[in-house]
């Protein structure tokens, strides 16, 4: 009989499987992409790998010596026990990480706005005392512009009632919002001294939240030819809340990691994001298998840097709180020796 | 924090300030250069390997004798080596990059500014 080993589900929760359940678990993850996205599944020697790392009994997993990537991570400047800038500090001095980021603990463009004098100020300050790439983040979140919280009328009520056109009209007038709202702040941050700019979890709306962001790149990279720009994705497929919006030509409804990061190269990015989200019901091994074949066929033909999101319930990264070691580490790994990724 | 920013340092980051890994995602932020192609930049620009750059008993004497700054830690704290600001003045020569609050910083202050574009500063 095959020893049990102890691996994770997509909550993080503690499971025991074999390795043949295991080898299961990767091969139904990978297959369940490949129809789904119509893309290839992994190769048997890629799954063979996946499996040596799922099956080690060991706590933590690493790439080889010199594979190692750069790490750009969001909501290092969120001021979760210290200053914002103190915790950027933390970010760069403890944790060694590559690229941080200051943001409105509301971390949307929206509300940032409102507080850009203060962020430049903290941006301008951080930058006089850190040494490593600072960029500024937060979310382009086309729902803050609906109401109540905002000025358009509520698309996700008009929908339902079968209201499409005007549902439509809503949406687009978000994303003229939107867009001016994250060119101000794109602006101001880099008066005060950014290194670059960060939109976190686009699309998240639907098809009109990435376009608007789409949008906004494409102005902020012909004003600012030298500066950063990062556009990460907030999940593997972009819906079609609107479904009638093209950018360049592409209809962006329905658009899975390799076209997502095609637009985002186009419009100016020079970092591009890409999210798969985690089955919280799945095992870790199918959840990454899967996540793996949906980003692959956008790292193969990448054209700009490939920083995949693997925080908490993306990239294979369980959904908890306080995840797991073992299971953050095997998926670190998985992402980085499969994908050959350039960043997480 | 634990959870996902450090586990993935220690699993497959390149290790920012205590090695290259900084300088690396400079050139992927301002230009968008891929991994590979960054790596060879960097490393060619401070004459080490491609290795070399995620190595920490290496990197820490190169950003010393470059004055690009070095991680401190209660054991090693650096009063008299650039840092901040003052180091990224030297990692924006080294890499033959602009770097948006070097040049801001010598705007600001004309005499520096000055001093920095006739000694070739990038801007």
């Amino acid at each position: 009989m095959d020893r049990l080993i102890k691996t994770r589900l997509g909550d993080g929760s503690l499971v025991q499987m074999t390795r043949s359940e295991l080898r299961a678990e990767l091969e139904a993850g990978t297959q369940a992409a490949a129809e789904k996205a119509k893309v290839p599944p992994l190769a048997e020697s890629e799954l063979d790998h996946l499996l040596d790392i799922w099956a080690s009994p060991a706590r933590f997993s690493a790439v080889d010596i010199g594979d190692e990537v750069v790490l750009s991570v969001d909501g290092t400047g969120a001021g979760a026990f210290l200053s914002l800038q103190q915790d950027m500090q933390v970010y760069e001095q403890d944790f060694a990480l590559d690229i941080v980021e200051l943001g409105s603990s509301d971390y949307s463009y929206k509300a940032a706005k409102a507080l850009l004098s203060s962020e430049g100020q903290m941006m301008r300050d951080a930058q006089l005392q850190m040494t490593v790439p600072l960029n500024y983040g937060a979310m382009p979140n086309l729902g803050l512009y609906s109401q109540p919280d905002g000025p358009s009328p509520n698309w996700a009520r008009l929908l339902p009632l079968g209201r499409i056109d005007e549902a439509r009209a809503a949406q687009e007038e978000a994303m003229e919002y939107a867009v001016k709202d994250m060119v101000q702040a794109a602006d101001a941050m880099w008066e005060a001294g950014a290194d670059g700019m960060d939109f976190d979890t686009s699309g998240a709306a639907g098809d009109a939240d990435f376009l608007a962001t789409l949008r906004a790149v494409e102005i902020i990279r012909g004003k600012y030819p030298d500066m950063g720009i990062e556009l990460g994705m907030a999940g593997e497929f972009v819906l079609g809340m609107h479904a009638q919006l093209e950018y360049q030509g592409v209809r962006l409804a329905g658009l899975w990691p390799r076209e997502q990061m095609k637009l985002a190269a186009k419009a100016g990015a020079t970092i591009f994001g890409p999210a798969v989200n985690v089955n919280t019901g799945k095992s870790g091994a199918w959840n990454i298998a899967r996540a793996l074949t949906l980003v692959k066929p956008c790292c193969d033909a990448a054209e700009i840097p490939i920083h995949m999101n693997a925080g908490m319930g993306v990239g294979g990264v369980p959904m908890a709180f306080y995840g797991p070691v073992d299971a953050v580490s095997r998926a670190s790994r998985a992402c980085v020796d499969i994908l050959r990724l350039d960043g997480l | 924090m634990l959870a996902q920013p450090c586990t993935h340092s220690l699993a497959s980051g390149m290790g920012g300030i205590r090695t290259a890994g900084d300088l690396v995602a400079r050139m992927q932020v301002t230009r968008g250069m891929r991994l590979k192609e960054a790596k060879a930049y960097v490393a060619g620009k401070l004459g080490v390997s491609a290795d070399d750059l995620s190595d920490p008993t290496v990197m820490g004497d190169v950003r010393r004798e470059l004055g690009l700054a070095r991680q401190m830690t209660p054991e090693s704290t650096f009063p008299t080596e650039a840092n901040g600001i003052e180091a990224k003045f030297n990692i924006a020569r080294v890499l033959d990059l602009p770097i948006n609050c070097v040049q801001r910083f010598a705007e600001r202050v004309p005499s520096l500014g000055a001093v920095w574009n006739q000694q070739g500063g990038v801007t």
